[in-house]
């Protein structure tokens, strides 16, 4: 893959030589309980970075407080692993004040969508360039086992023994309530799928929200398992493809429709028509299909989970904006001079 | 008409009304025309925290007080010499602080009935005698305004808003001052609207004119221009020249300036000044909050930025956890704490000296910052440089602790050369810096110059510095993350030690002691500057001797300062808080101070702490 497939990072220096996954191996032992999902989207990245082709000294993973926010130390790259929720506000400063550099935020469900939810919907709201991956694996492992803002309600843990009783919510629909230009959902488990969605959050010109459907084996096993299982899972989960009809299930026969209420439908496509079938439209303005389809899974049974790209449209990045009003003051009233500055416009002299 | 005109040499006024009357534009255009004349000048803006609060009533009243002389002064004065009051309630909120004898202007239009029974006034104070010992002034502001605008086309509102214009043209009369800055200044503001702007230029010339034919005013008054260093001179406001510092700490040291801010009274002026100044580079985010403003500051810190957050005491509560990261980090960082009445929403136009100890201490662990505060207006400039040079230097983040007085207050500034201000070198870290056990090069994020303590700042693009650091305890030099408890307790003194270092670059304190015999020292920090040098030279003027110094620094405290402390026999310290720098101080140099602590979210008046060293001295 050569660079020019990310036009989103035309300002981030290229590196020199061609990179391996060994180049972005740190030299830290990787601490995450054995057998954690979290293993699988580490390989996944190191393996993706060399394709963006990116010097690699350009690229600065920040991170939160939590399991997933680890991340960064594995990662021979610049890395900030900062305060509990806060990594998207501090992403946003050194994003902001650096377009020549390609930042990734990596958080998780209590750190992105609990202490830190404010700092996540007003980063994507803003579209600053930030590539979020929020590992979802509905509990908190690092603090042990208490249940999460996307824990499914009535969850017994340690600090609900009698079952949590918190709605959750739901990350896809709540990024695209808040105005994200683009969003995604993929699976620890299936590298492919998680490769693609990766590649095409890195494309993108502004924040990326990327869930990834993430396995604490400790506090939380078997959490995604329904979707993993090879018996189960075509028939639960259906994968967006921008301009496919949108159909699953083991035979493809199983499709998403529009009802006369304007709601959609999973429907059986042999009864409807394949033409009846709704396209799958990622770059569609408006987010209400997208919203819609982030609302037909079942959050107890995961029956008709949808996976990859919701939604990406194309809108200026936060950073692109600040940068092109500081050029343009710039050009019409000149470089500032300190001096004239501090002058004003009403000076007397003694002498 | 000639009227007699007496020299004097200096003149407190206060203009006071609603808070729609427009006195604080009002005050602003007589200093702008009396910092014109050379005077020597000082602001105090005391306004409510309710942007309109019920018209005519005592809440809603907003004031100006404006100190000028001939000579140089430190405060906008104790009292009043001339009240302007628009309204009963800005007369009854202001008369306790006029002394007798002094001049009362009254717009007589507003004392009606209705006005004066709604704050408490029973009888009319004009007329009922009860201001006998002041010369009133009655005169009819409103209806004298709108019947020399009453052949313009515009609503009997907008006439009757201009009465503040006619106050300011009687007061330009009365005192000499120039009118050519305020048909400028009324030019540009109401440019838009020809006719308002012609009827507020009429209301003031009409007010001149009144000045000048009435018989309600027998004498004009002049002060003369105040002997000043030569050099050239502008207004200056305490954010105003802080903003400016900022602007200037990043030309000096060629850093970015990035501003991360959440808007709050009363520092959001900084904000909206470097807003404007995008010519300069300077990036200013507003955040969803307080902490996402620091947060954005630290991560344009990190990426090789002059990070700056601003904000006032109930902003330092919620960013403390990550000033605690920037301690961490190790990476420079400009906390900017104008201070406010607290605790908690408090009184946040008032002024207060209470977030010392916040400062000093309000993080987990030990978390120690470098606190710098400036000591009158436009010394925020100076002590914003300053803060911005021990961020850098020391890779550190740094207090600097305003306040609300300053933030508002103005004084006559001799511009600086620009060419004499020192730079501030970044020395960002580009080479690989310690040699591995195996002879390779390798790279220490936290590697210390053995003379400052700061670590190196690597900055993301720097090719082969490749590292990760975090709020995670770190090992001594490699940066890992490390548990050990040794490299824990080793780090914690290292990093207090590095703070401590600062100390080796602050110049000593120098006593300000004339008479060079004083048994008595009296010592401030920020604001206090001005009413506590003013005392001082009350004192003094009595035959008696007093020694002052001033803290700019309070974390670390200069080198000198113990030794000072311990020269003299009593040491005073008056603060707008309950004590907090006292018990600093008694608690690192086991120096019994005598506290004066008021909070009253006003500044001190000069013959109180007059009084207060007077009292002192009688007790040696």
């Amino acid at each position: 893959m050569t660079t020019d497939a990310f036009p989103a990072l035309s300002l981030v220096p290229k590196a020199d030589a061609l990179q391996s996954a060994k180049d972005f191996k740190s030299d830290q032992e990787v601490r995450w309980c054995p057998g954690c999902g979290d293993y699988a989207i580490l390989s996944a990245m190191q393996s993706f970075l060399p394709d963006l082709g990116l010097k690699r000294e350009n690229i600065v993973f920040v991170s939160g407080i939590g399991c997933s926010s680890r991340f960064p130390y594995y990662l021979d790259t610049f890395g900030l692993h900062s305060i509990h929720g806060r990594a998207p506000a501090i992403a946003t400063g050194l994003a902001t004040s650096r377009p020549d550099l390609s930042v990734w935020v990596i958080t998780g469900d209590g750190d992105a969508l609990s202490i830190g939810g404010t700092h996540l919907i007003h980063a994507m709201r803003r579209n600053v360039n930030l590539k979020i991956l929020l590992f979802n694996n509905r509990i908190y492992g690092l603090t042990k086992g208490q249940y999460s803002p996307t824990s499914e309600r009535g969850k017994i843990t340690k600090s609900s023994p009698q079952g949590s009783l918190d709605y959750a919510f739901n990350p896809v629909s709540l990024a695209l309530g808040a105005e994200a230009t683009f969003v995604a959902r993929t699976i620890d488990s299936d590298r492919k799928h998680l490769t693609e969605v990766l590649t095409a959050a890195a494309a993108h010109e502004g924040t990326a929200l990327v869930e990834i459907y993430q396995n604490c084996n400790i506090f939380n096993d078997n959490a995604w398992e329904p979707l993993k299982d090879a018996d189960t899972r075509d028939d639960l989960m259906m994968r967006l493809v921008h301009g496919e009809p949108i159909r699953f299930g083991k035979e493809q026969e199983k499709g998403v429709v529009r009802k006369s209420d304007g709601h959609l439908e999973v429907v059986e496509v042999a009864k409807v028509g394949l033409d009846n079938i709704i396209i799958h439209d990622a770059h569609a303005k408006d987010p209400g299909l997208a919203f819609a389809l982030s609302r037909l899974s079942n959050p107890r049974t995961l029956a008709n989970t949808p996976i990859g790209v919701f939604r990406d449209i194309t809108r200026p990045s936060y950073d692109r904006l600040m940068r092109d009003q500081i050029t343009e003051v710039t050009e019409a009233q000149g470089a500032g001079d300190l001096q004239t500055l501090l002058y004003g416009n009403d000076t007397w002299a003694v002498s | 008409m000639s009227k007699q005109v007496v020299q004097l040499s200096r003149v407190v006024i206060r203009f006071a009304g609603d808070s729609g009357d427009g006195m604080q534009l009002t005050g602003d255009r007589f200093t702008s025309e009396t910092a014109g004349m050379g005077n020597d000048l000082s602001t105090l803006p005391d306004f409510p925290a309710e942007i309109r609060a019920p018209a005519g009533t005592l809440p809603g009243v907003s004031a100006f007080q404006l100190h000028f002389a001939d000579h140089d002064i430190m405060t906008p004065g104790d009292s009043p010499n001339v009240l302007v009051a628009m309204n009963p309630a800005a007369l009854k909120a202001n008369l306790g602080d006029v002394p007798r004898g002094a001049d009362i202007i009254v717009n007589t239009d507003e004392f009606t009935k209705r006005n004066l029974v709604k704050v408490g006034y029973e009888s009319n104070p004009i007329e009922d005698g009860s201001l006998d010992a002041f010369k009133v002034h009655p005169i009819a502001l409103t209806s004298m305004t709108v019947e020399a605008l009453k052949e313009f086309d515009i609503s009997k509102k907008d006439a009757e808003r201009a009465k503040n214009m006619f106050a300011l043209g009687l007061l330009c009369w009365l005192y000499h001052r120039p009118t050519e800055g305020t048909v400028d200044f009324l030019a540009a503001k109401f440019g838009k609207n020809p006719e308002i702007m012609k009827a507020n230029l009429r209301a003031f010339e009409a007010g001149w004119s009144y000045g000048e034919t009435t018989e309600e005013f027998s004498i004009q008054y002049e002060i003369s221009p105040a002997p000043m260093k030569s050099g050239t001179y502008r207004n200056m406001s305490g954010n105003l020249a802080l903003s400016y510092g900022l602007i200037a700490a990043s030309k000096l040291s060629g850093l970015t300036l990035f501003l991360g801010s959440y808007p709050i009274t009363p520092a959001s002026d900084i904000l909206h000044e470097l807003s404007r100044h995008k010519r300069f580079g300077v990036m200013t985010f507003q955040a969803e909050d307080e902490i996402a403003g620091v947060g954005a500051a630290i991560g344009a810190a990190y990426g090789g930025a002059l990070g700056v957050t601003t904000t006032s005491g109930p902003g330092v509560a919620l960013k403390s956890e990550a000033i605690g990261l920037a301690v961490s980090l190790e990476l420079p960082l400009l906390v900017v704490d104008v201070q406010r009445g607290g605790p908690s929403t408090g009184l946040p136009t008032k002024t207060e000296q209470a977030d010392l100890l916040q400062a000093m201490f309000g993080r987990n662990g030990e978390a120690p910052v470098p606190i710098v505060a400036p000591q009158s207006p436009s010394d925020c400039f100076f002590a914003a440089i300053e803060a911005a040079r021990i961020a850098i230097t020391y890779r550190t983040p740094v207090f600097l602790l305003s306040d609300g007085y300053l933030a508002n207050g103005s004084e006559p500034w001799c511009v600086p050369d620009v060419s004499s201000l020192a730079l501030i070198e970044p020395n960002f870290a580009t080479e690989l810096n310690h040699e591995a056990a195996d002879g390779t090069m390798e790279f220490w994020p936290y590697l210390r110059n053995p003379e400052t303590l700061a670590r190196p700042w690597a900055v993301p693009g720097t090719a082969g510095l490749e590292h990760r650091i975090g709020g995670i305890e770190k090992a001594d030099g490699a940066g890992t993350i490390s548990y050990d408890p040794e490299n824990h307790d080793k780090m914690v003194r290292l990093r207090q030690a590095k703070v401590d270092a600062v100390a080796r670059t602050i110049p000593d304190l120098v006593v300000d002691d004339p008479a060079d015999d004083a048994r008595v020292l009296i010592l401030g920090w920020g604001s206090t500057y001005g009413p506590i040098g003013a005392a001082c030279r009350l004192v003094r003027a009595e035959g008696k001797s007093v020694a002052q110094i001033h803290l700019r620094h309070l974390n670390p405290f200069p080198a000198n300062l113990e030794t000072i402390l311990k020269s003299y026999d009593r040491v005073i310290l008056p603060e707008m808080n309950l004590g907090q720098l006292s018990m600093l101080l008694r608690a690192k140099y086991l120096v019994d101070i005598i506290g004066y602590n008021h909070v009253r979210g006003m500044p001190f008046k000069s013959d109180e702490l007059a009084a207060v060293i007077t009292d002192v001295l009688q007790s040696l």
